[in-house]
């Protein structure tokens, strides 16, 4: 373990090297260019490639591509970019192709403010894609956590064979804070399970106990199958109904079985809080101090701060809030993990405090917000 | 050439070459038929199993060796070996 | 692959034989083609210049793109227009691997047309296929790229309006170390580009001119393969030393086919001093 300063962009670079990085493909958009420039640097040292590629489809495109060697690969975006994205991703989670894609949100819609943030970018990173699908959202709240979360992403992705996308923002991505970085050796970096059996026992799409089927890459000697198209365990395009329902039940299934470890959230005074703030991102470093503040004044108030974003773990998360009266949502948006939070813990005990700002929201701001509710 | 239904792989043995059709690959294009310079492929009566009339061979003797058919069947359904005096 | 095949064509060993008959049309061109590439292949393999695990194909959507159903090789069924830049993905992370894309003219020139240009541009280490029959056959018969002006598409129904693209002028243009087109009337030669094209680095591109009767021949009223066979045979004209001027593809002028560029400029891999 060593003690680092870096921004949270860099942070999720170096996680991703530790990981075991070796193909980055790109296109520059603020704030997200800087992570691919660190990278075209860092990556070529380590028997690596980064790649500025013509468009964020073909980075995206070429990051699968690159997957189906072995490569643990990585491409980095903002909002714009993450929208020309979506059949790519639909791509990887069909052919079940283990790939980290970040998005950096920024102000949007459209071009939006491009060096500013909000947290707008929540249902897109988990249904941005078209089809009925599931995937990880991991959601960091400062460098530190970058660093871990992109470590969790790759292991996620490797173990389950999907797309995992992290969700930063324009805050965090260039907030420069100490951070702890591990040595390699330190944690445990997880790879792509392989088949034991020959190739002419092999089946591309045949899935394990874990039902995640072992990856065969090219040039194995495994003739192995991509497929875009709905397919069976040998990978051969299948119409039928069956076939549909397996393959889609499948793909969900191997990511909620494994919730317990895809989830995850971290409680701050939540025991006894009778009022319970939820935040998650550049927010919720707001929403720390203004719950510790509050605290200090005598109010049972605690924090709930969600690293992953999806799937949610309803159970645990319903369990954390069961004992509070009310509980706050607090994001830089409309309302997102707002109508989940309602869901779970139920309309009447849900508040919704949205920091619509594209600055970094100010002590005062979020105090008011919430207070408002209290 | 006979009426009853062609099996799934027909063999024609002229003494230089002998003619393969695989005839349940066959899509009746008729692009083998057309090329086929000496004209000894027929289109046979009898369809297979997806209502397709392979082609037979009238004179497999005649058969010079050229490929051509080989090379323009879109199917993989039609191929030349060297048959026993080749 | 863990499926009992039957190997009686003596390309069957190259192939997923079990999932033949393939869907193309009866007289579609694009089996003439794939069969022409692997005698290409079979040659690599059998003088030991190509391992037969390394090869990857890489395809589209579309009817050409099928190809990666058919062959037993690694391959790649993957998105409309993004074959390419999903096989520089393979290519740069393992340059030890050939990889061969195959589309339709739809795939590589309409919506991959970026993606086209730019690895011709960089003389990406890529071999690509692809096969012209000037219209949407997959989806029906709508306007593609090339489609000639003034033809009947399903979606220029009053006739085309849109001068055609020139897609082996577009990529002689770039910095592709090898432009070549041939016909399914020429599947020799098909064969010999192929062979050619492996022995090469950088961007080869080949483009084969393919019989479509069900879909682009009944939009021209030669719905009859074999009508449609030797009404093409008819337009193409093999030339040696082709030059670009002569590249566009006119239905009554003639389609001049041969090796319209060949060279041994650096290609990508050369250049980031890569495999």
């Amino acid at each position: 373990m060593k003690r680092e300063f870096l921004s949270g962009n860099r942070a999720v670079a170096e996680a991703a090297l530790l990981s075991g990085l070796r193909f980055y493909a790109g296109y520059p958009i603020t704030p997200a260019s800087d992570l691919m420039e660190y990278l075209a640097e860092r990556l070529p040292k380590v028997g690596g490639i980064a790649v500025q590629f013509e468009d964020e489809i073909a980075s995206i495109n070429a990051a699968i591509g690159a997957s189906w060697t072995g490569a643990k690969a990585m491409t980095a975006t903002s909002g714009p970019g993450f929208s020309l994205m979506a059949e790519g991703i639909s791509l990887a989670v069909a052919t079940e192709t283990p790939l980290v894609v970040v998005d950096i949100m920024r102000a949007g819609p459209s071009t939006g403010i491009p060096t500013k943030t909000t947290q707008s970018d929540v249902y897109q990173a988990r249904w941005l894609a078209h089809g009925d699908y599931i995937l990880p959202v991991f959601a960091p709240w400062s460098a530190q956590d970058s660093y871990d979360l992109t470590i969790k992403a790759f292991n996620m992705s490797e173990k389950l064979r999907t797309p995992v996308i992290l969700l930063s923002d324009a805050v965090i991505a260039h907030m420069w804070e100490t951070l702890y970085v591990k040595e390699p050796g330190e944690v445990e970096i997880v790879s792509r399970k392989k088949p034991v059996e020959p190739p002419e026992e092999y089946k591309p799409y045949k899935p394990g106990e874990d039902l995640v089927p072992p990856m065969a890459v090219f040039g194995e000697g495994y003739k192995v199958i991509v497929e875009s198209l709905v397919h069976d365990e040998a990978g051969y395009y299948r119409q039928d109904t069956r076939t549909y329902r397996e393959m889609v039940a499948r793909l969900r299934e191997k990511i909620m079985r494994n919730i317990g470890v895809v989830y995850e959230h971290e409680e701050y005074w939540v025991e006894d809080a009778r009022v319970i703030l939820v935040s998650y991102g550049s927010t919720a470093r707001m929403a720390y101090p203004v719950a510790k503040s509050l605290l200090s004044r005598g109010l049972r108030v605690g924090l709930l701060r969600l690293k992953t974003l999806w799937p949610l773990d309803e159970g645990k998360l319903s369990s954390a809030l069961s004992k509070a009266d009310k509980i706050i949502v607090v994001e830089n948006n409309t309302g997102r993990i707002y109508y989940d939070i309602a869901r779970i813990a139920g309309r009447d005990r849900a508040r919704f405090s949205p920091i619509l700002t594209v600055d970094p929201p100010g002590f005062n701001e979020v105090l008011e917000a919430v207070s408002k509710w209290l | 050439m006979s009426e009853a239904l062609l099996r799934e792989v027909e063999e024609y043995k002229g003494g230089r070459f002998t003619i393969t059709v695989i005839t349940e690959r066959c899509k009746e294009c008729g692009f083998c038929i057309n090329v086929c310079p000496v004209k000894i492929l027929v289109k046979s009566s009898a369809e297979n199993k997806y209502g397709f009339r392979s082609p037979t061979v009238s004179n497999p003797e005649k058969c010079i060796g050229c490929r051509l058919c080989e090379y323009m069947c879109p199917e993989f359904a039609i191929f030349i070996t060297k048959g026993e005096r080749g | 692959m863990a499926v009992a095949k039957k190997v009686i064509h003596p390309l069957d060993k190259y192939l997923r034989s079990d999932r033949l008959p393939h869907i193309w049309c009866p007289g579609c061109g694009i089996g003439i083609a794939l069969a022409a590439m692997l005698r290409g292949i079979d040659r690599r393999i059998r003088e030991g210049k190509l391992d037969r695990n390394k090869l990857v194909f890489v395809t589209g959507i579309g009817c050409s793109a099928r190809v990666s159903f058919y062959v037993d090789f690694d391959s790649a069924h993957t998105l409309h227009g993004r074959a390419i830049p999903f096989a520089a993905g393979v290519k740069l992370a393992n340059p030890s691997l050939e990889v061969i894309v195959v589309g339709g003219d739809g795939d590589i020139a309409g919506i991959g047309g970026n993606h086209l240009l730019h690895a011709a541009r960089r003389n990406m280490d890529l071999f690509v296929v692809m096969i012209t029959n000037f219209v949407y056959a997959m989806t029906g018969g709508q306007l593609a790229p090339t489609t000639p002006l003034r033809v009947y598409t399903t979606t220029t129904p009053y006739g085309n309006p849109e001068p055609p693209l020139n897609v082996i002028k577009l990529v002689a243009s770039l910095n592709a170390n090898y432009v070549a087109r041939a016909s399914v009337t020429t599947p020799h030669y098909i064969e010999s580009f192929t062979y050619k094209a492996l022995g090469m680095k950088g961007f080869r591109f080949l483009e084969v001119v393919s019989t479509c009767p069900e879909v682009y021949g009944r939009h021209i009223g030669l719905r009859n393969p074999v009508a449609m066979l030797e009404e093409l045979k008819k337009r193409v004209i093999y030339k040696a030393h082709p030059v670009v001027d002569e590249s566009d593809i006119d239905w009554d002028k003639g389609i001049v086919i041969g090796e319209y560029v060949v060279r041994n400029n650096p290609s990508y891999l050369d250049l980031i001093k890569r495999g």
